[in-house]
């Protein structure tokens, strides 16, 4: 066996030296220029692209041994690749984890921001499948780079104003495009809008990686982070009719869970993390899950 | 009841622990060794080996064994590999005119200069299964020749020495060979870059891509100008001797399409190339990656782009299986919070539609 023998063997948090480094410039560059897709050279991770490796490469590049790594998928830190996720930092970089919001130093996320306000310090790294807003707009690279570049995005507006046309309201429930200081147009990855407004003037280093796409931009602590809408339809987030059913939390982000085969259905909170630490915190708030309808 | 989605961890470790025993299969039956599938799989592991970019036999066979033989997932596996691998150079361009070949043939002349030689090729059998197979009698040792001196020159030498044909790829002289797989891509690309994609793009795609420009989607009029498979040396320069140093042979394919050229403003009418260049023995690979190169050029020689085998950007970015992979099968992953807010919304414009539709029923009713 020729190299099977040191197959086991690799760098600290899995990529070589040289690899972090060339990321930690991208990052430094798309910390720079807030809201702008730095092309970076993506490596081949031990997990499909499409499963977190543009979000697992950045994690790679900033995590050191005293790091508290938190790892989240739809909010929630028991979701199968949010388990394998941080089965593989544990496993090459032997850092300590937490479920705990407000305990992790690095929160690697596909999909929500937790509801706890981040502080200071922490740096919340998105998993991003298609970094560009105009995508679905316009399919070529060639172009949507241009229209970055030339700040032009009526195109995003007009499609905006076409829901608004058709549905009375826009029709886009999550990658909600959103404005970054002032400059560019940025997809906050495929979070429900209902997070976006947790984006702006956040007190921690937003990081979002697109391992496929080859991309990485960032969001600065304290940048303006806008939601794009127009004056006589401003921007809204989802609002839910009933509370947690488990911790009887408003104004948090609710997941329907389905209780039987006749409509039975509960709503209960898609942060786990949040959810367990209010029913800790007060047991006496806990309401036994009823069935609405 | 609502059930917590909790054991994450322990079903992920069960779920393997299974794969790994439908991996073993029947414990009665000996389990395959990677000689084996290096030795009687051998174009199993040279695709895995060609798309998985990495010439090492034995792991691409692990590899294979790992996967179950899902050799998609087995070249996943390699190239994950291959990229923790350091980089100590660049090997020279491999000299295919020098190589030992072992499989030669030319459709667009009868003979030349070397012959055609048929080699270890699925051409002409009679697709029969063939209960033979089953047994586990030997099969004749193969006819040999005495290796002769002829040279074998490649097909473009013969045209090129009528100015028939186009020459080498002209990139200008300082131009440094670009690295796919260190570099972000960017479009539009150089040729070098864009013939790395294709030689570790999907045998599949690259199939289909190509088969469409003979059905009129991009027709570019191509003969099997020469395929030529076998072994070339692989050589290193080492700054510190001054000489290249070689580092052993590799077995390649290599395909040169011969394509019609009307000429343009730029060149005269003429034969150019597609060129498909694969690791180990892959015909369909090469001819395929031949016939899309080409295609690829129509804007660097002035052709209109027309159909999806001449567009680059689509091209390139859709052909690597690795990446297509991931992204398609990530769709199993929950996606429950987006799911939610469509659901929301959903039920939103429906409430509309229905209030809309009673308000409209109610007006009615009032003007009767």
């Amino acid at each position: 066996m020729s190299a099977t023998a040191n197959l086991a063997t690799y760098n600290f948090a899995y990529l070589d030296e040289q690899t972090k480094r060339m990321i930690r410039r991208a990052i430094l560059k798309a910390i720079a220029v807030p809201g702008y897709q730095v092309p970076f050279a993506s490596r081949e991770m031990p997990m499909p692209y499409g499963w977190g490796t543009g979000g697992v490469q950045v994690t790679a590049a900033v995590i050191g041994p005293d790091d508290v790594l938190k790892v989240i998928d739809q909010g929630a830190d028991d979701t199968t690749n949010a388990v394998s996720i941080r089965a593989f930092f544990q496993k090459v970089a032997r850092v300590a984890v937490t479920t705990r919001t407000a305990e992790a130093t690095i929160i690697q996320t596909r999909h929500r921001i937790p509801e706890a306000p981040l502080a200071a310090g922490q740096v919340l790294v998105y998993q991003v499948p298609i970094p560009e807003p105009l995508r679905f707009l316009e399919p070529r690279e060639t172009e949507t780079r241009k229209m970055h570049a030339l700040e032009e995005y009526g195109l995003m507006h007009v499609k905006l104003y076409e829901d608004i046309a058709r549905h009375g309201h826009i029709a886009t429930t999550y990658a909600y495009p959103v404005k970054v200081e002032g400059r560019y147009v940025m997809d906050p990855s495929p979070t429900p809008k209902f997070d976006n407004p947790k984006m702006h003037m956040s007190p921690a280093l937003q990081l979002f990686g697109a391992g496929r796409e080859k991309r990485i931009y960032a969001v600065p602590p304290f940048t303006r982070v806008e939601s794009l809408d127009f004056e006589d339809h401003p921007f809204e987030i989802q609002r839910f009719d009933a509370p947690c059913a488990l911790c009887g939390s408003t104004g948090v982000y609710l997941d329907e869970v389905i209780l039987d085969d006749r409509g039975g259905r509960m709503f209960v909170c898609s942060d786990t993390d949040h959810c367990e630490s209010r029913r800790a915190a007060e047991p006496a708030a806990q309401t036994p899950a009823e069935t609405l309808r | 009841m609502y059930v917590a989605v909790k054991g994450g961890e322990a079903a992920i470790a069960n779920a393997h622990r299974l794969l790994a025993d439908r991996r073993r299969g029947d414990r009665a039956v000996p389990a395959i060794t990677l000689e084996q599938i290096v030795e009687q799989l051998s174009l199993s592991v040279d695709r895995v080996m060609a798309e998985g970019s990495l010439y090492d036999g034995e792991l691409a066979a692990l590899a294979i064994k790992q996967a179950r033989g899902d050799v998609i997932e087995a070249i996943f596996i390699l190239r994950a590999y291959r990229t923790t691998l350091p980089r100590f150079g660049y090997a020279r361009p491999v000299d295919t005119g020098a190589m030992l070949v072992e499989r030669r043939i030319s459709a667009t002349y009868k003979d030349l200069p070397g012959g055609q030689l048929l080699g270890p090729t699925f051409d002409y059998t009679h697709r029969l299964l063939d209960p033979a197979l089953a047994e586990t009698g030997e099969p004749a040792p193969p006819a040999t020749r005495p290796a002769g001196d002829e040279a074998m020159p490649r097909v473009s030498g013969i045209l090129a020495g009528e100015g028939l044909i186009e020459e080498d790829g002209a990139l200008p002289q300082d131009h440094r060979t670009g690295d796919l797989t260190r570099e972000p891509l960017d479009f539009p690309m150089q040729r070098d870059l864009r013939l790395q994609a294709l030689a570790r793009g999907d045998e599949g795609f690259l199939l289909a891509l190509g088969y469409s420009t003979q059905r009129g989607y991009a027709r570019s009029h191509p003969f099997a100008g020469e395929i030529r498979i076998g072994l070339v040396e692989v050589e290193l320069d080492v700054p510190e001797l001054g000489f290249a140093v070689t580092l052993g042979r590799i077995r390649v394919t290599e395909c040169q399409m011969v394509n019609q050229f009307q000429g343009s403003a730029k060149a005269p009418p003429q034969f150019t190339r597609g060129y498909g260049l694969v690791f180990g023995q892959s015909e369909r690979k090469a001819m395929a990656m031949a016939l899309c190169d080409r295609a690829l050029r129509a804007r660097e020689l002035g052709e209109d782009v027309t159909a999806p085998a001449q567009d680059e950007e689509f091209v390139v970015s859709h052909c690597d299986n690795v990446q297509a992979t991931g992204f398609v099968e990530h769709l199993k992953l929950p996606h429950y919070v987006d799911f939610q807010a469509e659901l929301d919304l959903v039920r939103r414009m429906r409430r509309e539609v229905e209030e809309a539709r009673a308000a409209g029923a109610a007006d009615r009713e009032a003007a009767e």
